[in-house]
């Protein structure tokens, strides 16, 4: 019995004892988790999205594992708002080191990120010109272009013969064949599910542009909001898929056979190789309006470390270590998952994935129809063209004063960055 | 017979090694015990809710863009702004849109779900469980199992299915907000995911109602069913139900979750919190402007909340009912 008791005594002092400490420990645990983790040499957090491609995960930490100098702690975001959360940890303590972004001009003038030049400049000339003038402002560069990632329609030329249509050139012929295409379970094509995807190419095949050489809006012509007012008759159609299980950058809905359109971007090619065979077919933003040119969106990502880091030179050398030393890493992270475009000329170059069949292709229309990032187009200004892709096409408000809203913002935004 | 004495009887007796020790440990040293149990919930109160209050009334008299820690002090100007912005105040009419379908609807249900329930005989614990069950799910997972399987807009999804067996074409329930579906999304999932839990509270309160009302009620002549039901349940339910609805209302004025994942890059259907992130911490990063609308809309709820109280007798006690 008395042995029993101590027992009972025992444990409850140890229940006690415990809840104290769990306690504690809770306490401590506030603020302590900053996802670093304490070891020898510099930690630094590196923020990536999450890639859609099987093996890309453990490929970037596979990366950060091989390098010597730094601990290195990946987080890999999930969700489509990688920009929300991205901007909202710049600001705090807990901020990445170096993370993947596009160009835009806000980060660099609100001191955000760092210029990055002097590990640029030696290899200057091995990269795309594009994606350096891309990341250029005043003369320093302040980002590493990590992949090329081009934009278009893909197709399946055996259903294309079979109803007798030929591969649209403009607007108008891509919303008749969307009819022509679809059937009871089939749609005529995709767009992604809120169509915002597609807001830059409807602006370039329009013969416009997001901003003029110098820094004024160049989006609100006629004929933009002529080729919003066809895209709304397309949203109206029925011939479109709407509300996807999966997204534009996901394969599977053009895969599965939901649609016989989609616009999706060239990472997507390996995955559909492998579910269709060769009866793939890719074609670029179909001409609006007469004065138009097709056009295929140059997107992709770059590394960038933050500026306010205190571990600022660990984080420069990082970056320079795997995306400008080690080209082997580049080459793997551009080919081994999704089909991505290798900004270095001297990998591009070598790249025999890229060379023949439907990646060529794709190749091609990154060449002849691209249009690069624009450093000074931001978030800002892309979320109020996102209004009016929601407001005129999948609602059914004016184009042209959707549009003139979206200057105003967009002039706003400019003035803010330009004075 | 009260329930106080069937409860005594029906509850295990003590385990009797502990009868005969006085629990001297816990009683001596009582102020210990009551730092140790509210201690770290204090804490936590204080560092992660009444700091933030206070941080963003500093922040919302300051120009606060890209920083936490502004210097430029601007005054009453950033709540001159959310009153003036026209996104703002369509939040708070989307708000009321969305309270005048989730309050009645979540109440009526949990109501209805809890008079079945309590009339069961048998396997009642198995359907109160069942129908509690989805208070456990994250809002977030039920958005997306509503968003990517039960309503998308392809012809496989659960919804269109259905409809497909009476012949009615395929809709985009998120994609297309006209006719605006999005709000049966909406508000089923989160009909879905409350209702079980006011489920809970007004089976407490059925329970509680005595015996003898209703006695007395079948011996004055009442009918069973809904004159009972209008005259005994729903007066005695009075004070459960007026702190239901306050809870659903200040539950929808927090809604964001199911907002922000359903709706994704719409310009409609947006609530307070939706905006207020999309001020904060999109791509404007208006801390100044987005604290201020935070604190008008904590103001606003108060206000609610105190009218409420005011017409429904919240708190007056159970004496004035």
């Amino acid at each position: 019995m008395s042995a029993m008791r101590n027992v009972n005594w025992d444990r409850r002092t140890v229940l006690r004892a415990a809840m104290g400490m769990a306690a504690a420990g809770g306490l401590a645990a506030c603020g302590g988790n900053t996802g670093r983790s304490s070891g020898s040499g510099d930690s630094l957090v590196q923020y990536f999205h999450a890639y859609g491609e099987a093996g890309t995960e453990q490929a970037i930490k596979r990366y950060a594992k091989a390098y010597k100098d730094a601990n290195i702690t990946t987080q890999w975001i999930t969700g489509n708002n990688f920009e929300q959360k991205l901007f909202a940890a710049l600001l705090t303590k807990n901020a990445p080191d170096v993370f993947e972004f596009h160009p835009q001009i806000q980060l660099i003038k609100s001191g955000q990120v760092a210029d990055l030049t002097d590990i640029i400049e030696p290899v200057k000339s091995d990269f795309n010109q594009a994606d350096i003038t891309s990341h250029t402002v005043d003369g320093k560069i302040y980002g590493v272009r990590m992949i090329d990632d081009p934009q278009f329609f893909f197709y399946r030329p055996s259903v294309f013969e079979k109803a007798k249509i030929e591969v649209p050139q403009t607007l108008e012929e891509l919303i008749e064949a969307a009819d022509k295409l679809t059937t009871s379970k089939v749609k005529g094509a995709f767009l992604g599910n809120d169509i915002t995807t597609v807001q830059n190419p409807l602006i370039w095949s329009a013969g416009a542009d997001t901003l003029t050489a110098d820094n004024k809006p160049a989006f609100n012509t006629d004929a933009v909001a002529e080729g919003l007012t066809q895209l709304r008759g397309l949203f109206t159609s029925g011939n479109l898929l709407l509300d996807s299980p999966t997204d534009w950058w996901d394969p599977s809905a053009f895969t599965q056979g939901l649609t016989a359109i989609q616009w999706c971007g060239m990472w997507a090619m390996p995955a559909m190789i492998e579910a269709l065979g060769d009866d793939i077919g890719v074609f670029p933003f179909p001409k609006v309006g007469s004065a138009g040119k097709q056009s295929v969106t140059n997107g992709g990502w770059s590394m960038f470390v933050n500026a306010k880091s205190e571990n600022l030179e660990a984080a420069k050398a990082y970056v320079k270590w795997l995306w400008i030393d080690q080209k082997k890493y580049q080459e793997d992270w551009a080919l081994s998952y999704g089909f991505h475009i290798p900004p270095r000329t001297s990998i591009a170059q070598s790249a025999t994935k890229l060379k023949t069949g439907l990646p060529a292709e794709g190749v091609k229309l990154f060449n002849e129809f691209g249009h690069f990032d624009n450093i000074g187009w931001t978030q800002a200004m892309i979320a109020a063209v996102n209004d009016v892709m929601a407001n005129s096409v999948r609602k059914n408000a004016d184009p042209k004063a959707q549009l003139a809203t979206a200057e105003k913002k967009v002039d706003a935004e400019l003035k803010k960055l330009f004075g | 017979m009260s329930t106080t004495t069937t409860r005594g009887v029906a509850s295990p007796a003590p385990a009797k090694v502990s009868k005969d020790r006085p629990r001297r440990g816990l009683r001596a040293s009582s102020t210990f015990n009551f730092w140790l149990f509210t201690g770290p919930f204090l804490i936590g109160l204080i560092v992660f809710v009444f700091v933030p209050i206070g941080w963003s009334l500093y922040l919302s008299f300051f120009e606060a863009r890209f920083t936490v820690t502004p210097s430029e002090f601007v005054g009453l100007e950033n709540y001159r702004m959310i009153l003036s912005d026209t996104d703002f105040r369509n939040s708070l009419v989307t708000f009321t849109v969305f309270a005048a379908f989730i309050v009645p609807t979540t109440w009526a249900m949990s109501l209805g779900l809890a008079l079945l329930v309590n009339r069961l005989r048998f396997m009642r614990a198995f359907f109160r469980s069942v129908f509690f069950l989805p208070t456990a799910v994250s809002y977030a997972a039920a958005a997306l199992i509503w968003k990517m399987s039960i309503f998308n807009g392809v012809r496989f999804g659960l919804a269109n299915t259905v409809i497909g067996w009476f012949g009615v074409e395929n809709i985009a329930w998120l994609g297309n907000p006209d006719p605006p579906w999005y709000w049966l999304v909406i508000v089923t999932v989160r009909l879905w995911l409350q209702s079980g839990f006011y489920m809970i509270l007004f089976l407490a309160a059925l329970q509680n109602i005595p015996r003898e009302l209703y006695e007395a009620a079948a011996i004055d002549g009442a009918k069973p069913g809904w004159q009972t039901f209008r005259y005994i349940t729903l007066p005695q339910l009075r004070a459960t139900s007026t702190a239901v609805i306050l809870l659903l209302l200040i539950a929808a004025y927090q809604a964001f979750d199911e907002f922000f994942i359903l709706l994704g890059k719409a310009t409609w259907g947006m609530p307070p919190l939706v905006e207020l992130y999309k001020m904060a911490l999109g791509e404007n990063q208006n801390y100044g402007a987005g604290s201020a609308g935070a604190l008008v809309l904590t103001a606003l709820i108060c206000l609610v909340t105190l009218f409420q109280g005011k017409i429904m007798g919240f708190g007056r006690g159970e004496e004035s009912q």
